[in-house]
C-alpha cells in the first residue's frame, strides 16, 4: 500500500489510524489531538480550578506514567496554575512493585514532580506479600483493593491535595460498564461513568482519561518514548476483569467504536433515585476515622482480623459475628493512625522534592 | 532459499512470552507457504507467497514463543489488544498481515493489556 498522508495536515506520512475515528494521523497531529481532547475533557467538565494541589496517582505502568506527562504539558501549555504531585502506594509486593516503584521514581526526576510513597506496610503494618502468606491467594485481591483506596486518599491527605486523578482509560470504563451489567449491579452500573466522584467527606477523584483509548495511550507512550513498566502483578489477575477485557477487545477489533459507544450506554442509563438511595449514609470509622458506611471501615475490619490471626473474617459479615463470639477486640490491637482530611495550607508532611 | 532479514522488537510485557527479550534479529524465507505452516521440509510441493507478517506471526509462534500461546496469538493473528507497528507505523495502514516483509524491516510488538 502507498503511504498515504496525514487527514489532519495533508502533508506528512501518517502513523496511525485512529481507533475512534478511523482517521489516518501522523505523529506530530497525533500528539496534538490526543492532548487536545484530554484537556478538552477537562475543560468541558470542569475539573480543575486555579491553585488546586492535584496528585496523579502514579503506579509506574503505562496509564499513570503518561497521565502525568499530559498532566504536566497541559498545565504549562493552557496555564492551568496546579500543583502536581506524584502519590504511589507500595502494596509490598516483591518482584512487582518494587521494580515498578523504580520507574516512579524516574518518572519523578524527569517531571520534575514531588513524590509521595505510602506503603502498606507504614499505613497497616502488613504488605502484601506477608498477607498473602496470612491469607493464601484466594481473598487477597479484596485486601488490597480495600487497602490501596484508603492508602490513596491518606498519601492525598498527607500531600494536602485537593483532588486525585487517575490513569482509568475509556477501555478500563466501558469494561467496567460491562462487568456491572454482567453482575447487575445498577447501582455501581450509575456511578461508574462518572468522570469526577466525589462524596462528602471523600478527597475528589477524577479521570482526564475517561475518553482515551487505550490503544492511543500505548501509541503515545511508543511514540514519546516514555518510560513505564508493564507486568501483570504477581497474585492473581482479576480473572473475571480478563474475561470482561477480552471481550471488549473482540468488540473493539469487530467495531472501534464499541468502546466509546459502551461508554455512552452507561452514561445513558437512567437509575432510579430509590436505587441510588440504597447505599448506606457514610459515617465515620470509629477507629481510624476514615469514611465508612459502617461504625468501623472495612480497612480497620480486615486489619483486626489480620491482627487475630483470623483474617478472612473480615471479609464477610459471618466472618465477623465468628470474630466477635472469639472475644472483644484486643486493647493492643495494632490499628490505622487516625485520619485527618486536607484542610488547606502546606503539605502536612515532607515530600521527596525531585533533586 | 532466500531469505530476509528483520528485526523484531517487544513492548508492553509482551517481551515475558519471549524469553524476557525485548529485540531480536532473525531471518525468515522471502517465499513462504500460502498457509503458513513453517516446516519448510515440502515446501516445493505446497503453494507459496512473497513472506508476509501474517507468516511471521506463525513463525514466531514456532520459533520463538516460549509460553503461553494463548497470550499471542488468536485465530490465525496476533491477539486483540496486541499492538502492531511496522517501521513506526500502525500495521492497520499498512495492510496488516498481508503487509509483504522487505529486508530490514522492523516489526514492533506491544501488549496494551498490561496494567496502568
Ligand atoms: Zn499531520
Ligand atoms: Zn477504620
Amino acid at each position: 500500500m502507498a503511504p498515504r498522508s496525514c487527514a489532519l495536515c495533508l502533508k506528512a506520512k501518517s502513523m496511525l489510524k485512529r481507533p475512534k475515528t478511523g482517521q489516518q494521523i501522523c505523529r506530530d497531529c497525533f500528539f496534538y489531538v490526543f492532548e487536545t481532547e484530554v484537556h478538552n475533557t477537562i475543560i468541558h467538565s470542569k475539573l480543575f480550578n486555579p491553585g488546586d494541589r492535584v496528585a496523579i496517582g502514579a503506579s509506574g505502568g503505562k496509564d499513570s506514567t503518561v497521565l502525568a506527562y499530559v498532566m504536566k504539558t497541559l498545565n504549562e501549555r493552557y496555564q492551568y496554575g496546579l500543583e502536581l504531585f506524584l502519590l504511589s502506594i507500595d502494596e509490598g509486593i516483591t518482584g512487582y512493585r518494587d521494580d515498578s516503584l523504580e520507574t516512579v521514581k524516574r518518572n519523578q526526576e524527569q517531571y520534575d514532580m514531588p513524590l509521595k510513597i505510602l506503603s502498606y506496610g507504614e499505613l497497616y503494618g502488613w504488605t502484601m506479600d506477608a498477607i498473602v502468606s496470612q491469607v493464601g491467594r484466594k481473598n487477597n485481591c479484596t485486601f488490597c483493593g480495600v487497602f490501596r483506596r484508603q492508602a490513596l486518599d491518606r498519601g492525598a491527605a498527607m500531600l494536602n491535595v485537593d483532588h486525585i486523578v487517575t490513569g482509568h482509560n475509556a477501555d478500563d470504563i466501558a469494561e467496567t460498564v460491562l462487568m456491572n451489567i454482567m453482575r447487575g449491579d445498577i447501582a455501581r452500573l450509575g456511578r461508574c461513568t462518572s468522570i469526577c466522584t466525589q462524596g462528602e467527606d471523600t478527597i475528589r477523584r477524577s479521570k482526564p482519561f475517561k475518553y482515551a483509548y487505550e490503544k492511543e495511550i500505548v501509541m503515545y507512550a511508543y511514540f514519546k518514548k516514555l518510560d513505564y513498566f508493564s507486568t501483570e502483578c504477581i497474585y492473581s489477575p482479576d480473572a473475571y476483569r480478563g474475561h470482561a477485557r477480552a471481550f471488549l477487545k473482540d468488540l473493539e477489533a469487530a467495531r472501534p467504536s464499541a468502546i466509546i459507544d459502551i461508554i455512552h450506554s452507561g452514561e445513558a442509563f437512567e437509575i432510579k433515585e430509590e436505587i441510588k438511595a440504597t447505599q448506606k449514609v457514610q459515617q465515620t470509622c470509629q477507629r481510624c476515622g476514615y469514611m465508612s458506611s459502617n461504625p468501623l471501615c472495612k480497612a480497620c475490619t480486615l486489619l483486626e482480623g489480620l491482627e487475630r490471626g483470623m483474617a478472612n473474617s473480615g471479609i464477610t459479615d459471618r466472618g465477623r459475628r465468628k470474630l466477635d463470639a472469639e472475644g472483644p477486640t484486643p486493647d493492643n490491637l495494632r490499628t490505622i493512625p487516625f485520619f485527618r482530611r486536607p484542610s488547606g495550607g502546606y503539605p502536612a508532611i515532607a515530600v521527596e522534592l525531585p533533586s | 532459499m532466500s531469505t530476509i532479514s528483520l528485526r523484531i522488537e517487544f513492548g508492553g510485557g509482551l517481551e515475558l512470552l519471549f524469553d524476557n527479550k525485548r529485540s531480536y534479529r532473525i531471518d525468515v524465507p522471502s517465499l513462504v507457504p500460502k498457509d503458513n505452516s513453517t516446516d519448510a521440509e515440502n515446501l516445493s510441493t505446497k503453494e507459496t507467497k512473497p513472506v508476509d507478517v501474517d507468516y511471521l506471526i506463525h513463525h514466531m509462534r514456532d520459533n520463538m514463543l516460549k509460553e503461553r500461546v494463548e497470550l499471542f496469538m488468536e485465530k490465525d493473528t496476533v491477539r486483540p489488544g496486541i499492538l502492531v507497528l511496522i517501521n513506526d507505523t500502525d500495521w492497520e495502514l499498512e495492510g496488516e498481515g498481508e503487509y509483504r516483509l522487505k529486508d530490514g524491516d522492523e516489526v514492533v510488538f506491544i501488549s496494551t493489556l498490561h496494567g496502568g
